[in-house]
């Protein structure tokens, strides 16, 4: 008897687990546009009470009277607020952002030119924080109270507390200036620069696209130092994380459960305890990675790195509001895409979650 | 008869920032092919004498035994490789509750595969046969789909069935179950006591069954150690409960409600003296 109520009701849950995966994903997206929407107008308005008078921006302070009536005219600005707000809305909407005061270009155009270098430096610092950061969170859980566990705390603790821009003055002191390993700033040499066509804007992935080693070289050896650098503060904020996870998964039941059935101490920490990790860690990795994405500006600039974040930060000291906002926006729905995707991959790891 | 597993003064003590606890003080004990059920409250060290005897302690704990030995195997004197080597082939152990002592994230299949796969090279469809064939005989009546099920999609009783499955697959001589029923529905206890007690009656297991509960021990084991505070108080017969001369066990089965007799009312309860944990 109870074998049957098991089975109805545990098909029962199968179905509803199916349709409830697609409702999730609708109500995810749901969340999502709302979000955006909340994005846009929070930026929006910001960008709007803070003392920054666009049209003066836009040409100037000793601009005529007349002049800068004509301009409050024909950028929008004598409009009610509310009125500004809707027609922003809907361009935005479309991807239009307005131009550039300083560079004359669309917005949208500017930020499909600087934001690949950025996607390209955090990725890279991401994959060198997730190849040591895990590692060594496990290793420090594992053999917990240990020389390791102490080394690991104190890289740790140096990653959250030597500022950026520090390590990377020093870094190309040593690395550039000194020992010639690496190059200086910029993405790419001015060897290339001009001959170099890119694809997808990640010239990494361009230079193999097109089989060009003697670029990729170069490009690898500008991406690598302030690559480590990101890496190794995301790697300081994975390993700890991890480190906290495994301690927990470590001392449960199934983990004494997986060594009585006799498995080998690799078997029940990787493929337990850490399978199990896995799944909060998920959002500690996407998390670190918007971080690296929005907060790459003091990196961005000691290595002269024409990313989102040191164009933002120009844009910001020229009052080119367009720009920020564009930019901010573009940032925050990184974010939002992030988020969504890792509570994705979460349903995915746990399957407690998909009934 | 030749003992299975001999204990002699086994101790296991935790070494805190507080000061030393002792978890188990002295226990000795020999185990046939019988069933041997421990009793204790909790704290009284029974469940650590069995995770010692696993080699499961955890590692800031320190164990030490004149002697302790497993089929002419020193347990205190064999590598932790050797050791491992043991556990889940020779020597098995089932856990309390399957809502945590099963990988949340694994299927129950993939797990008693994984079972098979430590001890034995063995092919994928034929471990995976057996692993089918395992959960039949745990009276599961539909394996091929509870196979494919995660922990927490099958019931409490379910999972203790997919828990002994997982630990007998590899037909231990000796299976030590720490409370395998008390995270059960009453009504479910008793199935899966009598799967357990087939199991091992067919096989010819040894069986350490530890457990709070004197009735249900006393009703299914041989014989009986009562625990209290790190030490063995007391050992008898199963059958010879009623004789028993210390004031704990005599306590114990004191305050048990009994059908038909007289009105007794406040049960009486344990006055726990002192001088018992010395």
């Amino acid at each position: 008897m109870a074998n049957t109520a098991d089975r109805v009701s545990t098909r029962g849950r199968r179905r509803s687990g199916a349709s409830s995966l697609a409702w999730s994903i609708l109500s995810f997206l749901v969340v999502a546009a709302i979000t955006f929407l909340g994005l846009i107008t929070v930026t929006f308005f910001i960008g709007r009470v803070i003392p920054i008078d666009p049209v003066l921006a836009i040409v100037g302070d000793r601009a005529p009277a007349s002049v800068v009536a004509a301009a409050r005219k024909q950028y929008g600005f004598d409009l009610p607020l509310w009125d500004q707000y809707l027609l922003y809305l809907t361009k935005a909407l479309k991807g239009d952002f307005g131009n550039s005061v300083l560079s004359t270009y669309p917005v949208m155009d500017d930020i499909r030119r600087v934001l690949p270098a950025t996607l390209e430096l955090a990725t890279v610092g991401t994959i060198i924080g997730l190849l040591l950061g895990i590692p060594l969170g496990v290793l420090a859980a594992v053999k917990r109270d240990s020389l390791i566990d102490q080394i690991v705390r104190v890289i740790g603790l140096v990653g959250y507390s030597v500022p950026i821009f520090w390590l990377g003055l020093m870094g190309l002191l040593v690395f550039y200036a000194r020992l010639g390993w690496v190059e200086g700033p910029g993405r790419i040499g001015v060897a290339y620069e001009y001959s170099f066509t890119p694809i997808t804007g990640l010239f990494l992935v361009d230079a193999i696209l097109q089989g060009d080693w003697d670029v990729f070289r170069d490009v690898f050896r500008h991406i690598i130092l302030p690559g480590a650098l990101l890496g190794y503060f995301s790697m300081a904020y994975i390993s700890r994380m991890t480190r906290s996870f495994m301690l927990n998964e470590l001392s449960q039941e199934y983990i004494v459960a997986a060594r009585a059935k006799g498995l080998s101490e690799t078997r029940v920490i990787w493929g337990h305890a850490l399978r199990n990790a896995a799944v909060p860690l998920v959002t500690v990795i996407a998390l670190s990675y918007a971080t690296l994405l929005e907060g790459s500006v003091l990196t961005e600039t000691v290595f002269a790195w024409p990313g989102i974040g040191s164009y933002l930060y120009n844009s910001l000291q020229n009052a080119d509001m367009n720009a920020v906002l564009g930019g901010t926006i573009v940032i925050g729905a990184l974010f939002i895409a992030l988020n969504l995707l890792s509570d994705l991959l979460y349903r995915v790891l746990d399957p407690r979650t998909r009934t | 008869m030749s003992a299975l597993l001999t204990v002699e003064d086994l101790r296991v003590a935790f070494h805190t920032r507080t000061g030393t606890v002792d978890a188990v003080r002295g226990v000795s004990f020999e185990l046939g092919r019988e069933r041997l059920g421990i009793v204790g409250e909790s704290g009284s060290g029974k469940s650590q004498t069995g995770r010692a005897i696993m080699g499961l302690t955890p590692p800031h704990a320190e164990v030490t035994a004149r002697k302790l030995d497993f089929d002419g195997i020193d347990l205190t004197n064999i590598s932790a490789r050797a050791r491992r080597d043991l556990r889940g082939d020779r020597i098995a152990m089932i856990l309390q509750d399957p809502k945590y002592s099963l990988d949340p994230v694994m299927t129950i299949g993939r797990q008693i595969v994984e079972s098979i796969q430590a001890h034995e090279k063995i092919g994928k469809s034929e471990a995976s046969k057996r692993a089918l064939a395992m959960l039949e005989s745990v009276q599961i009546r539909d394996p091929a789909r509870v196979y494919d099920l995660y922990p927490h999609e099958v019931s409490g009783g379910m999972g203790q069935r997919a828990m002994i499955a997982m630990m007998l697959i590899a037909n231990p001589q000796l299976l030590i179950a720490d409370e395998p029923t008390s995270a059960l529905d009453v009504t479910v206890q008793l199935d899966v006591l009598r799967i357990l007690d087939q199991l091992v009656t067919e096989r010819g297991m040894g069986l350490i069954f530890i457990s709070h509960d004197l009735r249900l021990v006393s009703s299914f084991c041989d014989r009986v150690i009562v625990m209290y505070a790190g030490r063995i108080v007391e050992q008898l017969k199963a059958s010879e409960l009623n004789q028993a001369q210390h004031p704990y066990t005599r306590g114990l089965l004191d305050c048990m409600p009994r059908l038909g007799a007289a009105d007794r009312h406040p049960l009486p309860t344990l006055d726990r003296k002192p001088e018992w944990a010395l």
